[in-house]
């Protein structure tokens, strides 16, 4: 336990002191900002055009706004995730501190656990500065509390099970710059892989949806919480670590 | 305290590490010695369960590296060929995360920080980025980082790389210092380091270990004799032919005459015999001059060069 808080704590430390969290930070508020008063515009434009056209159908307006915000945080998440995870192990590998890691009496799953929670930490950061763009429609109307607490919820297991794919290709590679690129091309290939769905048929249909990474966001964004959903992601991300367990296990007893 | 039988270690079908067995006692400093290349770093590697071994076994402090990995990491201190740094802590709170990892109690845990420090001289930087000290100022860290958590088995490779002589001495003094109550294998390319401050060598080349003895034994045991260099005053021929007729010489070699009257000789007796008294003897009971005479022991760094130079 105290190794799994002193390596959580210095990840912390080294995302703070170098300039990626605040690359990270800034990046993902700014697009939060921009698509958030971006999607009030269309709903604006939605509804004035729906007025012109005697429309009767009331937006349900902080509801839509917070829909939307979700679903472009998804995608600035795919982008932003490899570069927390990119450098918990490949730039162990490179510097040699590795070396010190695999020789004292730190278990793998304990720095695999360290550097994982810390992740999480930083997502949740996000999330939480996230909530300055969604406070507005507080102050302006009486949202419902349950989609974006569902919606935040939905976003925080999406985001911990792009974070352990991310966690285990950091271990492949001592070139953080691959670990990037090929952390964001496997997620985007699980987040395209819904496209592929639509032209299947039949049981195949069904499994390449199932696969889809957004797939099982749309639920919680409308504030319905389903197990099998919960479910797709944690197993999500214990195969992530799991992966990244196995890959550290045979670092170490490579022949 | 350290046992290694039979390790190799082949890198994609290469052997860079062959069949090597050796013990180190407990208190015992072992020196090991090597070219580029040799297998030092990967013989440590092994030792510290940083990798595998392809074949054979190792244990310390009769833990197995293999099997009781955790064991065994919690006894040893280990400073890889590159100090293992992260670059962007201080040289204090990063002492401080590795005693933590280590499992230092947080009670000593700043005893023991300011005790290492104190230890490799580190008090005038502990404050600063370690990423932004020189390349001996690491190494120095790297050394502090080894010596916490007190451990009972010191692996060091190549400890004193990259610093400057007054702290070469200091490390060899620590290094001697700690063996009252440590066991310490170290790697280096420098021979003065093994016969300052290691009671046994293992040199290795190619993989192989090709000599283990002290330091003073190697020497001897290298030039298979005992060597007298003689300056005398008197016929050089029969000078040579006499020395070479006295019971024990092998083999004499004169040099080119040191003055216009004398010759230095160089006689090799046969092991463990001191013909000096007895050379000395006959050259006066012949009437000549003896100038000089001194034994010659064969230098660490010949014995290096003939060990592995020789096929
Ligand atoms: N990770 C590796 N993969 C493949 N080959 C390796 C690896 N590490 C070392 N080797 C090879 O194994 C041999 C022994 O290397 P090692 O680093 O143990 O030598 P060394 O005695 O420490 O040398 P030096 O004095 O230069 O530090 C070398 O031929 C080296 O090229
Ligand atoms: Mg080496």
């Amino acid at each position: 336990m105290q190794n799994i808080l002193a390596i959580w704590q210095r990840e912390m430390k080294s995302y703070f002191v170098s300039p990626v969290a605040y690359v990270v930070l800034t990046i993902f508020l700014f697009l939060c900002g921009l698509f958030f008063f971006g999607g009030l515009a269309q709903l604006v434009q939605i509804s004035i055009s729906q007025a012109q056209m005697g429309g009767q159908i009331p937006i349900d307006v902080p509801r839509e706004v917070t829909s939307y915000l979700f679903r472009t945080m998804a995608l600035i998440l795919l982008f932003l995730v490899p570069m927390l995870t990119m450098g918990l192990f490949s730039e162990e590998k490179k510097r040699g501190t590795i070396e010190l890691l695999l020789t004292t009496p730190v278990g793998n799953s304990q720095a695999l656990a360290g550097k994982y929670l810390a992740s999480l930490t930083f997502l949740v950061v996000l999330f939480a500065a996230s909530a300055i763009t969604i406070l507005p429609l507080f102050v302006y109307s009486q949202p419902d509390w349950k989609p974006i607490l569902s919606g935040y919820f939905g976003m925080f297991l999406y985001g911990a099970a792009l974070l352990a794919l991310g966690l285990f290709i950091s271990t492949l590679t001592e070139n953080q710059i691959i670990a990037v690129f090929i952390t964001f091309g496997v997620s985007l290939v699980l987040w395209v892989i819904a496209l592929a769905g639509e032209w299947a048929v039949g049981s195949a249909r069904s499994i390449i949806e199932y696969l889809s990474v957004i797939g099982h966001l749309d639920d919680f964004i409308k504030g319905v919480i389903d197990t099998s959903h919960i479910i797709y992601y944690v197993t999500f991300a214990f195969v992530g670590l799991f992966l990244a367990y196995r890959s550290l296990e045979s670092m170490r007893w490579k022949g | 305290m350290i046992e290694v039988e039979h390790v190799s270690k082949v890198y994609n079908g290469r052997r860079a590490v062959d069949d090597i067995s050796f013990r180190v006692e407990k208190g015992e400093v072992l020196g090991f010695l090597g070219p580029n290349g040799a297998g030092k770093t990967t013989t440590m590697r092994i030792l510290t369960c940083y990798m595998p071994s392809t074949e054979g076994t190792a244990r310390i402090a009769g833990y197995d590296v293999f099997e009781d990995s955790i064991e065994v990491r919690r006894r040893i201190g280990y400073l890889p060929e590159n100090p293992p740094l992260y670059m962007e802590m201080t040289v204090e709170s990063y002492l401080d995360f590795v005693a933590r990892i280590k499992g230092v109690r947080p009670r000593q845990r700043k005893s023991q920080v300011n005790d290492v420090i104190e230890k490799c001289n580190l008090g005038d930087v502990r404050s600063r980025i370690t990423g932004k000290l020189s390349k001996g100022y690491k190494q120095r860290v790297g050394l502090a980082q080894a010596l916490l958590n007190n451990p009972e088995v010191l692996i060091l490779d190549e400890p004193t790389l990259g610093l400057d002589p007054k702290q070469i001495y200091d490390i060899r003094t620590l290094i001697k210092g700690l063996a009252e109550n440590h066991t310490v294998i170290l790697s280096t390319h420098i021979l003065p380091e093994v016969s300052m401050t290691c009671n046994r060598v293992v040199i290795i080349n190619k993989g192989k270990v090709v000599a283990m003895d002290t330091p003073d034994g190697l020497a001897r045991q290298m030039a298979g004799a005992e060597r007298v260099s003689l300056t005398v005053e008197g016929p050089a021929d029969v000078v040579r032919d006499k020395l070479a007729s006295i019971d024990g010489v092998l083999n004499v070699q004169a040099s080119d005459p040191a003055t216009e009257t004398s010759t230095t000789y160089t006689v090799e007796c046969k092991l463990g015999s001191d013909l000096r008294s007895t050379l000395a003897a006959a050259v006066v009971t012949q009437g000549w001059g003896l100038l000089d005479l001194h034994g010659v022991s064969m230098s660490l760094e010949d014995v290096f060069i003939n060990l592995i130079t020789k096929e």
